[in-house]
């Protein structure tokens, strides 16, 4: 299994490399921050000036030396230099990336168990009452827009911090400000506070399919032979249930949960915004509006980074779920 | 396409106990047809969104506002003179809905259409010829899938100007590569199967095979596809406009509609909601038309139904 997991990550070093060279052309592309910079400045910069920020932003280097300088740079810890005046995009990415890794794992910590819960019970009552309510709800989160929904939570959250009187659900950014000083207790409850609606947000992206998912596959398993043995042998349905369909019918589940990080990394954006969190979404935003290559380069690095990491992941756990499977 | 009548149906010779057994012949499509109109919940959304596609193209035409001009009502609740009211400038609600609700499905049945077409003969060539041809035409397609959509999506269109179509050109060119893998599995096993060695055997070019024997018969998964792609469509358009990267004023989309009123949700739900019901109706009504096209093409995988 060590050696599989080497060499997967491998193979995935080149087609980072060429994935990132063409993200690279399209970004660097598709807008100009040196016109930008010359036009958008009040004075006007000196045509010296805007040389020096050519200069200073690499756009003045061909193509295939600029990737090169930018891709061994990053190896080095250096990523590169933003439109930004003193703005460290490495320092910055590391810091922001803390506060979306704790919305994500949440977030997705949260579909997961739903959409497990709801799923098994959907399969296992079929086309009762339940399944077919949960079936609604499903197709219901599958079409709602993400950034509507959370609006409404945040209007929610404010409305119940309103009738409590208390100012538990946060609603604005990841922490309350000036919290340094304060006990670690009341630090650790406010931070709760402001991640339950914004991970309840972005789990709904992914938990309405998840639940299909996880619904089609266990019932699938559910109609098999082993697990009619397993019942016809006298085991007890719960332990044939936990023991012998459940692992198995992860298995899809696995795959689709590493496949939609990718989505949820994009439903962290929106989520960000509107709940006004200062983490990669923000940057991903406004590295966009600036213009901003190198920093716009390092959010879709580290994005395909964890893109690959869970697909890794995901190849990984089917050995653990499934004891047919065997890598060597 | 006309029906072949079976001898029971047509000849009153044969006796009434042969005649119960006999079946008049359908075509293919009169079989998928049949199977769709069947599916009670795909019919009831095909109807929905056909009215809302009617609505969103032909009503700005007969109401009397338009989304771009003022009128004297300000922050007004819906009534029947504005049946979604106005908004805090005096825009009438029920007139840029309308407008947001043609740019949304226009830009989403654009990007359907462009990554279908795009995608389908990229797969359909890449499954036929297979071998070195499928090995470099399926690994780009690969490679644009490890793109994340929603933020390369965000990046480009940040920098092309919100223009309709430039917004359905950046989005189906990430969704194609799904369209393509999708075509590309059909075909694989299509290009075994005889009457393609039968049109070989005629003397068929490798052109003709392509567009008129493995493309046509791969038209479900196609166009099952294709409506899963009008909803993401939907979504991800109305999400950039949201973020202000998509449609940008004075034009207007569901999704920049519903950015405008959030700050609204108390003050003036109506701008909120509405908006935002219509891009759930369009998105549900998607995904039940695509589910009841798939239980018609592929009656096999069909969820148990009476």
């Amino acid at each position: 299994m060590l050696a599989y997991t080497v060499r997967r990550i491998l193979v995935s070093i080149p087609v980072l490399i060429v994935s990132t060279f063409i993200v690279f052309l399209v970004v660097i592309n598709s807008g100009d921050p040196v016109a930008n910079f010359a036009t958008s400045r009040q004075p006007a910069p000196s045509k010296a000036a805007v040389a020096a920020f050519a200069r200073h932003i690499h756009a003045n280097q061909p193509v295939m030396e600029r990737y090169w300088n930018w891709i061994t740079g990053v190896l080095h810890g250096d990523f590169g230099p933003s439109v930004q005046a003193n703005l460290n995009i490495g320092h910055d990415l590391f810091t922001r990336f803390k506060v979306t890794i704790t919305l994500v794992a949440a977030a997705m910590i949260l579909a997961l168990i739903m959409a497990v819960v709801f799923g098994v019970f959907s399969a296992i009552r079929q086309y009762s009452a339940a399944d077919y309510t949960i079936t609604f709800f499903g197709f219901l989160f599958l079409a709602m827009p993400v950034f509507w929904f959370a609006v409404l939570l945040k209007q929610a959250g404010i409305w119940f911090n309103e009738k409590t009187g208390s100012q538990f659900l946060g609603t604005i950014g990841e922490k309350s400000p000036y919290l340094e000083v304060d006990t670690t207790w009341n630090q650790f409850t406010d931070h709760v506070g402001h991640l339950i609606l914004p991970t309840i947000t972005l789990a709904l992206v992914s938990f309405a399919s998840w639940t299909r998912y996880t619904r089609a596959s266990m019932l699938e398993v559910l109609n098999s032979d082993y697990v009619r043995l397993a019942r016809a042998k006298g085991l007890r349905r719960g332990k044939v249930m936990t023991r012998h369909a459940l692992r198995t019918a992860l298995i899809p589940l696995a795959t689709v949960t590493a496949l939609d990080i990718a989505i949820i990394l994009g439903g962290a954006v929106i989520t960000e915004t509107i709940f006004q969190w200062h983490g990669m979404g923000e940057m991903l935003v406004q590295a966009a509006t600036t213009l901003d290559v190198y920093r716009t380069m390092a959010w879709l690095l580290l994005s395909a980074v964890v893109v690959i990491g869970f697909n890794l992941v995901a190849d990984l756990l089917y050995a653990v779920l499934d004891p047919r499977i065997r890598y060597d | 396409m006309t029906d072949i009548e079976a001898p029971g149906s047509a000849g009153t010779q044969l006796p009434p106990g042969e005649r119960e057994f006999t079946v008049r012949q359908r075509t293919q499509t009169q079989l998928v047809l049949r199977r769709f109109v069947r599916h009670r919940a795909a019919m009831v959304s095909l109807v929905v969104f056909v009215l809302i596609l009617l609505w969103a193209f032909i009503g700005p035409h007969l109401w009397h506002y338009s989304y771009e001009k003022y009128t004297e009502d300000n922050s007004k609740p819906p009534s029947w003179k504005h049946p979604f009211g106005t908004n805090s400038s005096g825009y009438d609600a029920y007139a840029q809905v309308m407008r947001g609700t043609q740019t949304s499905l226009k830009i989403a049945i654009m990007i359907a259409l462009g990554s279908t077409l795009v995608g389908a003969i990229w797969g359909a060539i890449a499954g036929f010829y297979r071998g070195i041809v499928d090995a470099v035409m399926m690994r780009i397609a690969d490679l644009v899938l490890t793109l994340p959509l929603f933020a390369i999506a965000l990046v480009i269109s940040s920098r092309t100007g919100g223009s309709w179509y430039w917004i359905a050109i950046v989005i189906a060119g990430l969704t194609w590569a799904y369209v393509a893998r999708v075509v590309r599995s059909s075909v694989l096993s299509l290009r075994e199967k005889e009457f393609i060695e039968a049109a070989r055997a005629l003397g068929a070019s490798d052109v003709r095979i392509i567009f008129r024997h493995l493309l046509p018969n791969a038209l479900g998964p196609i166009i099952v596809n294709a409506t899963i792609l009008v909803a993401t469509g939907i979504l991800t358009e109305t999400a950039l406009s949201f973020l202000g990267f998509g449609v940008q004023p004075p034009d207007t989309s569901l999704g920049l509609l519903v950015s405008q009123a959030q700050t609204a949700v108390d003050t003036r739900p109506w701008l909120f909601y509405i908006p935002g019901a219509f891009i759930i109706a369009i998105a549900l009504t998607i995904n039940f038309i695509g589910d009841g096209l798939r239980d018609a093409f592929d009656p096999r995988q069909q969820r148990v139904r009476q």
